[in-house]
């Protein structure tokens, strides 16, 4: 039967392109698991390099050192009080300290070098320690304060001498520190409490954090609220027509303008126009607004458009108006998704420097921000601004910085996953 | 009004004869017994007639079913009746639609109260994400029928009892509403329209998505519940319109073209474009 030798036939031909399918397909599998790979790979270097630089910046080199407040800080027929405090030379003190601690070194050179071995801070711990407890006067005190920096690094092994700017000198002194048992590596609080500085060992990310968090508490505070309006009138109160189109075209295209772009516009018009401070977290959470506003609006639109039209038809069937309609059952079942939109926006915010540095919030800035209107960095822009210094101290804590930006962003992520999680609802 | 019996049709296409355009058969009735009537009713999507000069009334009391091939505008006219074409942006209604004498395309006329008295079914079940008891109180509280839990309690009871779905989740009223099966979901969604009280209920094709054993408990549900409302309901099942409605009106390409007793319909169809569609011979 001819119909018969047919099947056969075909039954053949597909034998044979059988096997060439497959192996198309087996090398299309093996094409996406090397690029999958390659990427984790690419990822893995770049975490394990920041891990690997940024650890050493969490902790930190403490020398241990017998101060002794002479009552001679005090000049004779004064009271001990805040004034007199400020007017003691702590210095002198930090200085006769190390001096009697190495009465071997004579030479003004070394006598210098002696006094860098530790932090320039300390002069002002040991006085804040005297205005809390002013019965330390006249007593020996056991302090454990911060190595320098250079000091740190040795310690720590992050530098060895060759490449350290360690004196010879000054590494026998540190070596007999730590026969002494002088020295220990402890963890490096001073970098979650204090704000920048230019002195490795004193700086810290408080101010950077204390910035970011402001500038995101008035991003999301305004890129909210507008972003899921705008989304919601956009997507089911707006007539469709030609100026819909616009504003639609319009806001996918704020999306993808440089975010510069966003910094120049802030300058020109909330500090030069409106007059607002420079470096302040308001400013930069305004910016910051702008620039995040297309994205919650987009994502919020698309999460609006997702919910079945048969939810909206039962309820409009109920005789619910179209605001009942939208906020009883519309939103709800949009929440996740406008969510999860808007905290991929915030964690976007939280990483952009570019804007920032256009409306001054690259200034160098010791003091941590207490309102919106204090000068503030955030942690980019002092990621960008460590990595700028050439010591090497900093290098680690450039890392370090980086390393609690990406712990921020993934708790973030975190958060808008555990989000759509809670109000997901199942139909 | 039916002089014209038997239209003239091609062998293949059913197409209508342009001058063929009187609906056969009794589509009005007497105003004392009539709840909604419609005149002239045009609905066009853009350019595009979708419905063509539909004049029918529905009366008290009774299950009128709307049969036809898919496409022949029967869901529009349904639709049209609580103006839930209002949400499709390129639909225009023209003509004269009215419940109790009450013109619902009225400019001055809010569709929320219109819509309290029209309630409607819809083909996929689709109670909302909420509880069973969410579902049904939700009408009752927007349109604040209902002052006190008690009230409420009261309404979601009745209203599922009406309904047929009160012993199998009276002890789950907290469940989702999404939860149940999917002819309990519609008889849920029945209780939720009939929780408001409506003078009339529409179904689209309420038992297309359902098997057999839960069609004939709807079916058996808006058998009784045509004492207390008025039912207009769609249907492609055309022993579903028999065993259900009492009138039924046979839709064609946008055109009404046969309206009578369902029986008469069925047995004695006027139209030859009726008979070819409940004979089988397309459709």
């Amino acid at each position: 039967m001819s119909n018969k030798q047919d099947r056969k036939s075909v039954a053949a031909a597909v034998e044979k392109g059988l096997a060439r399918r497959k192996a198309k397909e087996k090398r299309f599998q093996r094409a996406g698991l090397a690029a999958v790979i390659t990427a984790l790979m690419m990822l893995a270097v770049l975490l394990i390099s920041i891990v690997s630089t940024g650890m050493p910046a969490f902790t930190q080199t403490a020398l241990k050192l017998d101060f002794h407040y002479d009552e001679s800080l005090l000049p004779a027929g004064q009271t001990l009080n805040e004034e007199t405090i400020r007017a003691m030379d702590f210095h002198g003190l930090v200085k006769k300290t190390l001096r009697e601690k190495f009465p071997q070194v004579k030479k003004r050179k070394d006598k210098k070098a002696l006094y860098k071995m530790v932090s320039n801070g300390t002069p002002y711990i040991l006085r804040d320690m005297l205005m809390e407890d002013h019965a330390l006067l006249g007593q020996i005190k056991s302090i454990w304060v911060l190595a320098d920096d250079e000091v740190d690094s040795i310690f720590k092994g992050s530098k060895t001498i060759a490449d350290s700017r360690l004196t010879e000198a000054q590494y026998g002194w540190v070596t007999q520190l730590v026969a002494e048992e002088r020295v220990m590596t402890r963890f490096n609080w001073t970098f979650f409490q204090n704000g920048d500085s230019r002195e490795p060992e004193q700086s810290g990310i408080r101010g950077a954090i204390m910035g970011s968090l402001f500038v995101i508490i008035v991003t999301l505070a305004l890129s909210f609220p507008m972003g899921v309006a705008a989304a919601i009138y956009l997507e089911e109160f707006a007539r469709p027509g030609r100026l819909n189109d616009l504003i639609e075209i319009n806001i996918n295209n704020l999306a993808a303008v440089p975010s510069i772009v966003f910094g120049l516009l802030g300058l020109a018009v909330y500090i030069n126009f409106m007059g607002m401070p420079r470096s302040a977290p308001l400013v930069a959470g305004l910016v910051l607004t702008l620039m995040t506003l297309p994205t919650i609006i987009i994502a919020s639109r698309a999460a609006l458009k997702s919910v079945p039209p048969s939810i909206r038809e039962a309820a409009l069937g109920m005789g619910a108006s179209k605001m009942q309609m939208v906020f009883h059952h519309v939103l709800p079942l949009a929440m996740p998704g406008m969510l999860t939109g808007s905290i991929i926006g915030m964690a976007q915010a939280l990483g952009e420097t570019a804007p920032l540095l256009m409306i001054g919030m690259i200034a160098f800035i010791v003091d941590i921000p207490q309102g919106l209107l204090d000068p503030a960095t955030v942690l980019p822009v002092q990621i960008y601004l460590w990595a700028d210094v050439p010591e090497a101290a900093f290098r680690e804590r450039t890392a370090a910085a980086i390393m609690v930006l990406l712990a921020f962003l993934v708790v973030m992520n975190l958060l808008a996953v555990w989000l759509r999680k809670k109000f997901e609802k199942r139909w | 009004m039916s002089t014209k019996d038997k239209a003239t049709v091609g062998e293949d296409q059913h197409g209508i004869e342009s001058e063929d355009t009187e609906t056969v058969g009794k589509p009005l009735l007497a105003a004392e017994k009539s709840r909604m009537t419609c005149r002239n009713v045009f609905v066009y999507y853009g350019e595009k007639m979708a419905i063509d000069n539909i004049s029918l009334d529905i009366g008290k009391n009774e299950v009128l079913s709307m049969i036809g091939p898919s496409g022949c505008g029967k869901s529009t006219f349904l639709r049209c009746l609580n103006r839930m074409n209002d949400t499709i942006d390129i639909c225009r209604v023209d003509g004269d639609i009215k419940l109790d004498n009450q013109d619902i395309y009225d400019q001055k006329l809010d569709v929320v109260p219109l819509r309290a008295r029209v309630g409607m079914v819809f083909q996929k079940p689709n109670p909302f994400p909420k509880s069973i008891y969410d579902n049904i109180a939700y009408g009752p509280r927007i349109h604040g029928m209902v002052d006190s839990k008690t009230d409420t309690d009261e309404v979601v009871e009745t209203s599922l009892k009406r309904a047929g779905l009160w012993e199998e989740v009276k002890d789950r009223l907290d469940a989702p509403g999404t939860g149940l099966s999917g002819g309990q979901q519609q008889r849920l969604c029945i209780a939720r329209a009939i929780a408001v009280n409506p003078e009339v209920i529409l179904m689209d094709e309420p038992c297309s998505a359902l098997d057999p054993i839960a069609t004939a408990k709807i079916e058996e549900l808006i058998d009784e519940l045509r004492e207390e409302f008025t039912i207009a309901i769609v249907t492609h099942s055309m022993q579903q319109a028999a065993r259900v409605s009492q009138r039924t009106a046979y839709f064609h390409m946008g055109k009404l073209i046969e309206v009578g007793k369902t029986n008469k319909i069925f047995t004695m169809p006027s139209h030859q474009l009726t008979e070819d569609y409940i004979t089988g011979r397309f459709g």
